[in-house]
């Protein structure tokens, strides 16, 4: 599935999208987050407070338990400033 | 008379005027326009601001407007709703984000043109990255937004 970050999480992470294969252990968005999380410095750095961080799968506003299975893009983000 | 929705994302500067004129161009059928300009700040907290830069998810900012924009006219009776947003690098005094609402009679037009921005800043996929003399940094999201988009919430 592809990954998608903006705002200061891609800054972060250090790049604006990525095709990724989590394991079938990884059900929710909340279980994608801790999985990211292990991938490496930058991503720990982008996901040290979870709660803060915003999620979507294919454009849709996500809550952190919803199901990832299925999703062709689910996209990570800040609490929203447009407007 | 079908109602008549207009969304754009866009980086150019809107005119406010011609996008009435294209709501009421040759209708009878409105009594009402409310127009509701969002515009970029000189300052914040007493630091002048340089700029605002505007990020966005494209996909999901066009969706996520029209989802709003399709709840405002299935609970308002509105001719015709105009949303543009823009994005990109904005200056202070210009402007930011449009919402035109127009129906028969004010109460609709009004209501759902502050229903709309309310939405708007709590859901759609925007962000605020502003620079100043101290630095450049991301504009935090505020709890009053929230709280804004969740009063409409029927009980």
């Amino acid at each position: 599935m592809k990954v998608k970050y903006f705002a200061w999480v891609r800054e972060r992470v250090g790049k604006a999208e990525e095709t990724i294969e989590p394991p079938a252990s990884v059900r929710t968005v909340d279980d994608l987050i801790a999985w990211l999380a292990r991938r490496g410095e930058t991503y720990a750095y982008a996901f040290e407070a979870p709660r803060v961080i915003r999620a979507a799968i294919d454009h849709t506003h996500v809550k952190p338990d919803a199901v990832i299975a299925g999703a062709r893009e689910i996209a990570f983000f800040p609490p929203m400033t447009g407007g | 008379m079908t109602a008549l929705v207009t969304i754009r994302i866009q980086e150019a500067d809107f005119d406010i005027a011609r996008e009435i004129s294209a709501l009421t161009e040759a209708r009878t059928d409105i009594g009402a326009v409310v127009s509701f300009s969002g515009i970029c700040r000189g300052s914040e907290g007493g630091e002048p601001i340089a700029a605002l830069t505007l990020e966005h998810y494209p996909e999901m900012a066009e969706a996520e407007i029209a989802r709003h924009a399709d709840t405002a006219m299935s609970r308002w009776p509105l001719t015709a709703l105009t949303v543009i947003h823009r994005v990109g690098r904005i200056a202070p005094g210009e402007n930011i984000v449009l919402v035109l609402t127009a129906s028969r009679h004010r109460q609709a037009a009004f209501q759902a043109a502050e229903f709309l921005m309310d939405y708007l800043k709590a859901n759609a996929p925007f962000w605020k990255r502003e620079e100043s003399a101290a630095g450049a940094g991301w504009v935090e999201a505020r709890h009053d937004d929230d709280a804004a988009a969740a009063r409409w919430t029927k009980s």
